[in-house]
């Protein structure tokens, strides 16, 4: 008999399935960590001291998950409509043009809460338009987006190269990066929101870009279930075919749902850009479009899930960097080895217990 | 004189770095033909230069390095298999993943193995792939013209370089003439009708991601211990990708294939050559634009503009035997 088409209640699916998947991911970085001949114990221990230990630990912590609640949304809303969208990186490196054009041109003149609308909405459509061929290729083409997504990443990081080192760069400065902004083209740090808690957030970026990235998720779910597109969206993601016959536009939404999702991800540019570092620099991104794609099936899709895996991710970084400077045989990049197993695990096997596990909860309700 | 001598240098760095874009080319036409999709190429390329450099360090021979680096290419596109093929889960996710994988092992193990930042030792002339003189090529250099193409594009490179190209007529010759081949491309098609034949899909498919790894260990390793004498922190460097640009490029067929990896790997040697030098008329042509060349070019082809490129049919989409 097959187990494909027992159905089984929303805890396991929802809960246990990606638990016991998430352990398995774990459980294999904690081997490598041990096969190097570094206890894995106390390696997770150092990792969540230093993700969590102290107010500034912290603010590193959710300045990370900030640009990963960004990128998880962007990449969770094509996954909706039935893209992958893989471009996610690309769309944040140009958000950071849109972004940083808006903070050049305005920070003389404005305080920074008229600069940041703008900021926002910069940011969203130079990401959203560097989603726009993709997604018209997709469209109208069939040319998988998948593949025109990486290509646009390899594209966009070559474009930002160049306006980087020929024309943003300050003349006579080795640097390719733009001039600092002034105050009112940054975007200011949440030391009160930690006060609140009675944490101090000494020289951590944790700044703004926080609050509107939960905006963001909370528009999201509205958008997703709540209404008209993000329905159409929806069908399309499980049966294109379905969604054609009840007159659902395909191209439409194709494209609609890419320029959402790369609007999301040109957002993401706001919190390095202008919550920290204050200027456009080469590879500001740092892989976190990447990261979207592991918050995203983590959080099974779902802007609250995402959030969570997000902060996952967030302590994953900042522990990983403290982790470190205490156990330097462990370098940094075991965050990509422990991010490449929750993608593997969570998302490409994701299916791999089920039949045992359909098996054992048939037997438990039988007996 | 002058021209040509800078002609045959920029064809002789376009071989060189033509090579590990044909590996993983051929070996995503392996992989892609037989309908699953192969995002990881990139990663098990840079698997397969660590464990090549790793083993070639360790036992001083190059074949046992390429021997290793096939062996953990191999291991790379199992776990892709499993995925894809036994667990029918999403392919692309399955090579996203991967790649991280071996992004990140690579550099935790190279560190916590040898302690200089990610990279492995330097090899010892003898552990590496040596450059092979062709015959005559020193007593021909003094020919015009043909002379020094043949001493420095076509001689002078080393085994794996020969093997790459060898293995175009040899992927063609398996692909399109023999059963295996015939079989291999029909799952990429129409897996059904396989089945309905009483072929195992599930062995054929796990053979063609075997090829697969195959051939993407022998690209890891022209890079780690032919092209170079260590492994260097991610040396793949987007190859990979380029690959799979040449590949599509080349509408999934290996002559072409061929030619999409030379034309890739010459704007590769072009923005080499081009940093810094200045066109007369033009200007300045920044690297950047060959940088992007390949990946624009491949969209072009994409929009329609040059041909239609056809995919195999069922490439993506997991098989699921009907009960």
């Amino acid at each position: 008999m097959s187990t494909a088409s027992v159905p089984l209640p929303n805890w396991i699916t929802y809960g246990l399935i990606p638990l016991l998947n998430l352990a398995l991911a774990f459980l294999i970085s904690g081997l490598v960590v041990w096969s190097i001949g570094e206890n894995p114990f106390e390696a997770l221990r150092l990792l969540v001291d230093g993700a969590l230990g102290r107010g500034d630990a912290i603010g590193f912590t959710l300045f990370y998950t900030t640009s990963f609640i960004f990128t998880g949304l962007s990449v969770a809303v094509a996954f909706h409509a039935g893209l992958f969208n893989i471009g996610a990186e690309g769309q944040a490196y140009l958000g950071g043009l849109g972004a940083a054009l808006v903070a050049l041109a305005l920070d003389h003149y404005v305080p920074w809460y008229v600069t940041m609308p703008f900021a926002i909405i910069g940011a969203a459509l130079f990401g959203a338009a560097w989603a726009f061929i993709p997604a018209w290729l997709q469209a109208s083409r069939g040319s998988h987006v998948v593949i025109t997504t990486i290509m646009f990443n390899f594209i966009g990081a070559a474009l930002m190269v160049y306006l980087l080192v020929n024309v943003l760069i300050v003349p006579g400065n080795m640097a390719p990066e733009t001039r600092t902004f002034l105050e009112g083209g940054q975007l200011p740090k949440l030391d009160w929101l930690m006060a609140l808690f009675g944490l101090k957030l000494g020289p951590a970026p944790f700044n703004v870009s926080f609050l509107i990235a939960l905006v963001m998720a909370f528009l999201v779910w509205v958008l997703i279930w709540r209404t008209k597109l993000g329905y159409e969206m929806r069908t399309l993601g499980i049966s294109p075919t379905a969604a054609v016959y009840a007159g659902i536009p395909y191209s439409r939404t194709v494209i609609i749902a890419m320029l959402i999702s790369g609007g999301l991800a040109g957002m993401m540019a706001l919190n390095p850009v202008m919550g920290s570092s204050a200027r456009l620099q080469v590879e500001f991104v740092g892989g976190a479009g990447f990261v979207g794609i592991a918050v995203s099936l983590m959080g099974r899709s779902h802007p609250v899930g995402i959030v969570i895996a997000a902060l996952l991710f967030g302590i994953l970084y900042q522990g990983g960097a403290d982790l470190s400077f205490e156990m330097p045989n462990i370098t940094r990049e075991m965050i990509v080895v422990i991010q490449g197993l929750v993608i593997l695990f969570a998302g490409a096997l994701e299916y791999m217990f089920r039949p045992a596990i359909v098996h054992l909860y048939l037997r438990l309700k039988r007996a | 004189m002058d021209y040509f001598d800078t002609l045959v240098s920029i064809l002789g760095s376009t071989i060189r770095l033509s090579i590990p874009l044909l590996f993983t080319a051929l070996a995503g036409l392996f992989s892609e033909r037989a309908g699953v999709f192969d995002i990881g190429l990139e990663g098990k390329m840079l698997a397969a230069a660590f464990a090549s450099a790793c083993v070639a360090y360790l036992t001083g021979n190059p074949w046992l390095g390429l021997l290793g680096g096939i062996a953990i290419s191999i291991v790379f596109s199992l776990v892709h298999g499993f995925a894809a093929i036994t667990n029918r889960g999403n392919q692309i996710v399955s090579g996203v993943a991967l790649n991280f994988v071996a992004a990140g092992l690579t550099l935790v193990l190279g560190q916590a193995w040898f302690s200089q930042g990610g990279r492995t030792p330097q090899l010892a002339g003898e552990a590496r792939f040596q450059p092979i003189t062709l015959p005559f090529a020193d007593a021909l250099r003094e020919v015009p013209f043909l002379g020094p193409l043949y001493a420095n594009v076509i001689s002078g490179n080393n085994i794996l370089t020969y093997l790459a190209f060898a293995a175009v007529p040899i992927s063609w010759w398996v692909l399109f003439r023999t059963r295996f081949g015939l079989r291999l491309r029909a799952v990429g098609e129409n897996p059904g009708a396989v089945d309905t034949a009483g072929i195992s899909v599930t062995w054929l498919r796990y053979r063609a991601v075997i090829v697969a790894g195959f051939l993407c260990g022998f690209a890891g390793a022209y890079l780690a211990i032919a092209q170079s004498a260590a492994f260097i922190k991610d040396m793949s460097a987007g190859k990979g990708y380029i690959a799979l640009a040449a590949l599509i490029f080349a509408k999934w067929k290996p002559v072409p294939v061929m030619f999409a990896c030379l034309l890739f790997g010459f704007l590769d040697a072009m923005a080499n050559f081009m940093q810094g030098k200045s066109v007369p008329g033009i200007g300045e042509v920044p690297v950047q634009i060959f940088q992007a060349l390949p990946y624009v070019l491949t969209c072009i082809l994409l929009a329609g503009f040059i041909g239609i490129a056809h995919p195999p049919k069922a490439g993506g989409v997991p098989y699921t035997k009907e009960r």
